[in-house]
């Protein structure tokens, strides 16, 4: 019994089932980080006071990770192109460039903070590092899940490249696309948090 | 998918055009930072930047560009969501009756 | 079934994003084993039946916590000394509840009827067993996620259970869990809101699934305008489940923070508790906690009622041997229903202080989400006029929810207007609003749902006298126990209160209502006995029937009863609408969609 529009689209969509299903998930993850901003927001109209973001918080820092997400997104999509051109050795350093760009993102977020913790600034010194630190860290959970996901496909995953590479196209383009949307995500997140 | 090989050749270069414009955007959103504008021309900048760039990643790195209707009309219906909840709570509660 | 229409298909397709494993009894080796076939399977099937055992179990406690309190209200501080002997001093003391266990009731009865028990079989057990068998397909897209979506709701359950046994006991925060008083209570709030957490990941995983399914599986012909009308509200209702879950899944992480980080998401500055002043930053809001909620649980009630609504649409037009009437305008009202539920939310909030601007934005979204609902509500009466009527079992459930959900609704409406909400805004009013809408609302349609498709899984009928007496004391009981809270919350009765009211003398009037609703209460368990019976005894002994017992005209009745893995012995290509019957002309009074004689 087999399920169809796995690997081919289905005619009158155009669309296979998993990039559909990304997509879906996408539209409820833009939903989740949208009550996190709902709740920026109204947290700081309420406020008497709001510290400026770059008084509190390493913009140089956070500027370096910005560089390092929207380079691995890069790298991501040219890890799709080159399996769509059917180029296994770029697909794998591409893919791995990827995975390295995450780490990186992740080892400069645990010096930020460590050293919000040094300095004493936890969630609940108050509501911006409380917010702060919720939203970054809730996208950092994303950070690690698509490298997780990412990883698999460079290592174990890349088996099917060789059985079935439209299959396995399929699914680094929509490992690509949660990749893409938590570079777009910290687009977002570092002017609102970090600039404002 | 389907793509012939120069179809991703011609993708690729609009990555690396993409990946360029977005380094650029990133350095001047940092930069008008650091001129300290009153609050709402902050705001509206930075949005505006960061609009710019998620466009971007959406339209090229996502392939939002060429995608097929049923996600947009998805993604669509999300947006008009995310933005009743950006925009409802806050009105409500700015909306506040004082009690003289 | 394998892909139709294109070139290509690479070999075998094991179902979905996934790299390992294989699709249990593919192809005909070796017999998948006892924990493979109930326990694990990826059959849409099987997995629908978990869910809706599951749900109902989960019905049948939290009717039965609410039957404790019951005994409270009618009878407060009556001492029920085998209860405390089974439930223990810490509480109730000397057989009298205590009032912390009463709020421990109230909270959990909410919570584990909407969340553990009806959507789970709602949406959960209906909408698996049923969609895509009715779409033509032969499985759920992506079978896996379907079985994880389970074991999810499984898990969330098994923490909400567990959390009654947490020192301080489960959460009694009210199903609403308002901040501050749920980030002051005990762990039990915790259990709750982790349990939240592992039941929204089940929903959204589910409703990722529905769509995709819905979308790509449907089978050949099956146009979006021919689907029956129980497919569109389970799509529709996929919509408000992936849209609207998430910000409550934000402010329950929220929540968790300000429990166990110590952080002021929801605690405004300067609060005192017991005339201590609190060692928190402050500076948070207690209403973003509301809109967070609301946010999500305004569409929620939509997912309570959608469902309910497709299964008596389909029953209607069976029972009726007709078309459903305004077929067309009841999918668009769906739809707009669907939309116009997002932007209505803060009508739960009118009495937080807000101005006159926001709540008459609210008022008017509210007054407009009334329309396509009383289309849809019109329409399946006007399905009756002219029809064949079949009083049997599921007939008749369907047929009683149509007032009872129109009392529901109607009865809404002034607490959708700002003004006559102030003095009914947590009465038992609002109670028994809601109680007509999901009880001999959505519970009679999920009653007649069970009866009208348990051939179509078991290759048996149910029986029809105890269907019977099952139904008609339900219907009254129904009544006996929620009518009356109309009189006690327009006397201004407030909610959750352990005792009723008592302590009140503008309640005196009132009072003995909530003996009569207790008794009333009490014989509505009763009466589910016989069903209880019924349910078990025919999956062995009832009679059993052929594939289409109901002579219907929708897909799932050309699969065999039970269907196979796989559903269909050939895939079904569909030639017509969903409710063709009593078609002029035609040689039987009702053509089924995939029948090729006759093609329209």
């Amino acid at each position: 019994m087999e399920i169809p529009w796995v690997v081919t689209a289905r005619q009158d969509t155009g669309l296979n089932n998993g990039k559909i299903g990304i997509w879906l998930f996408l539209a409820s993850e833009v939903m989740l980080f949208g009550a996190l901003f709902a709740t920026y927001i109204l947290l700081r109209v309420g406020a008497p006071t709001w510290p400026l973001g770059s008084s509190i918080l390493n913009v140089p820092m956070a500027t370096f990770n910005t560089v390092v997400l929207i380079s691995s997104s890069v790298t991501m999509v040219m890890a799709w192109a080159s399996v769509m051109r059917r180029r296994f050795a770029a697909y794998r350093g591409y893919m791995g460039a990827t995975v390295v760009l995450g780490f990186v993102f992740l080892v400069v977020k645990y010096f930020e903070y460590s050293a919000k913790f040094h300095h004493e600034l936890f969630p609940r010194t108050n509501t911006f590092l409380a917010i702060y630190f919720t939203l970054t860290g809730l996208h950092m959970l994303h950070v690690i899940g698509g490298m997780a996901v990412n990883a698999w496909f460079w290592g174990p995953g890349a088996r099917l490249y060789h059985e079935n590479p439209e299959w396995f196209a399929n699914r680094v383009e929509n490992s690509g696309l949660f990749w893409h949307f938590v570079d777009l995500v910290w687009i977002f997140l570092f002017p609102v948090l970090y600039l404002l | 998918m389907g793509d012939h090989s120069a179809d991703i050749d011609r993708h690729v270069r609009i990555y690396v055009v993409v990946f360029v414009t977005l380094m650029a955007l990133t350095l001047i959103t940092v930069a008008v930072s650091y001129l300290h504008l009153p609050l709402p021309y902050a705001v509206a900048v930075a949005l505006a930047v960061a609009i710019t760039k998620g466009s971007l990643v959406a339209c090229y790195f996502m392939h939002l560009i060429s995608e097929k209707r049923l996600i947009f009309m998805v993604l669509a219906l999300t947006v008009v969501l995310f933005l009743a909840l950006m925009m409802l709570p806050i009105f409500t509660v700015a909306n506040r009756v004082e009690i003289q | 079934m394998h892909d139709t229409g294109t070139a290509h298909s690479h070999g075998p397709d094991h179902g979905h994003a996934g790299a390992h494993g294989h699709d249990a009894g593919h192809g005909g080796h070796h017999e998948p084993g006892f924990l493979r076939t109930w326990v694990f399977s990826v059959d849409h099937k099987v997995i629908g039946m978990q869910y809706a055992v599951t749900g109902l179990l989960f019905l049948m406690f939290g009717f039965c916590l609410m039957m404790l309190m019951r005994w409270q209200l009618a009878y407060p501080g009556e001492p029920v000394a085998w209860l405390g002997a089974i439930l223990g001093e810490a509480r109730m003391p000397g057989g009298v509840m205590l009032p912390e266990f009463y709020n421990e009731l109230g909270a959990m009865h909410g919570t584990i009827m909407v969340f553990l028990g009806v959507v789970p079989l709602a949406v959960g057990g209906f909408g698996n067993f049923v969609v895509p068998l009715q779409i033509g397909a032969p499985d759920m897209a992506f079978p896996r996620i379907n079985m994880m979506s389970y074991q999810a709701y499984l898990l969330g359950g098994v923490t909400m259970l567990a959390s009654f046994f947490v020192p301080g006991g489960a959460a009694q925060s009210g199903w609403t869990s308002y901040s501050p008083l749920a980030a002051l209570a005990g762990s039990g709030q915790t259990w709750w809101l982790i349990g939240m957490v592992l039941l929204i990941t089940s929903s959204l995983l589910g409703a990722i699934n529905f769509i995709v399914t819905i979308v790509q599986l449907r089978t050949k012909g099956l146009t979006f305008f021919r689907f029956p009308f129980f497919v569109w509200a389970q799509f529709v209702t996929s919509f408000l489940l992936l849209l609207a879950f998430p910000p409550l899944e934000a402010a329950g992480v929220l929540q968790l923070m300000d429990r166990l980080a110590g952080t002021s998401f929801f605690m405004p500055s300067g609060l005192v508790v017991s005339g201590q002043a609190l060692d928190i930053s402050g500076g948070g809001n207690p209403l973003l906690w509301q809109h967070l909620f609301w946010f999500l649980a305004h569409p929620e009630v939509y997912v309570l009622i959608l469902p309910a609504l497709g299964i008596v649409a389909e029953i209607i037009a069976n029972n009726t041997r007709k078309p459903l009437f305004g077929y067309r305008i009841m999918v668009w009202s769906l739809i707009f229903l669907g939309f116009t539920s997002f932007i209505v939310w803060a009508h739960h909030m009118f009495m937080t202080g807000m101005g006159t601007v926001m709540s008459a934005f609210f008022q008017t979204t509210t007054m407009i989400i009334s329309i396509p609902s009383v289309i849809i509500l019109t329409s399946l009466m006007l399905s009756l006029w002219g029809g064949s009527i079949r009083f049997n079992t599921p007939m008749l459930f369907a047929l009683a929810f149509l007032p009872m959900f129109g009392i529901g609704g109607l009865t809404g409406l002034p607490l959708g207007l700002n003004i006559t909400d102030i003095p009914l805004h947590d009465t038992y009013y609002v109670i028994a609003h809601f109680h007509y809408v999901v009880a001999p609302g959505t519970i009679f349609a999920l009653f007649a749902g069970i009866y009208h498709w348990f051939p179509k899984a078991t290759g048996r009928a149910m029986n029809e006298t105890l269907g019977k007496i099952h139904f008609w004391p339900s219907f009254i009981f129904m009544n006996v126990v929620f009518m009356p809270m109309f009189i006690v919350g327009l006397a201004g009765v407030s909610r959750r209160l352990y005792d009723g009211g008592l302590t009140y003398d503008f309640a005196r009037p009132v009072l003995h209502w909530n003996a009569v609703s207790s008794w009333g209460a009490w014989m509505l368990g009763l009466a589910q006995v016989p069903f209880i019976i019924n349910f078990f005894w025919s999956i062995r002994h009832g009679r059993k029937v052929d594939r289409n017992p109901w002579q219907a005209t929708t897909l799932e009745w050309a699969a065999p009863s039970p269907p196979p893995h796989g559903n269909f012995e050939t895939e079904p290509v569909v030639h017509r609408g969903p409710y063709e019957y009593s078609v002029p002309g035609a040689k039987t009074d009702y053509l089924p969609q995939c029948d090729a004689a006759e093609a329209r």
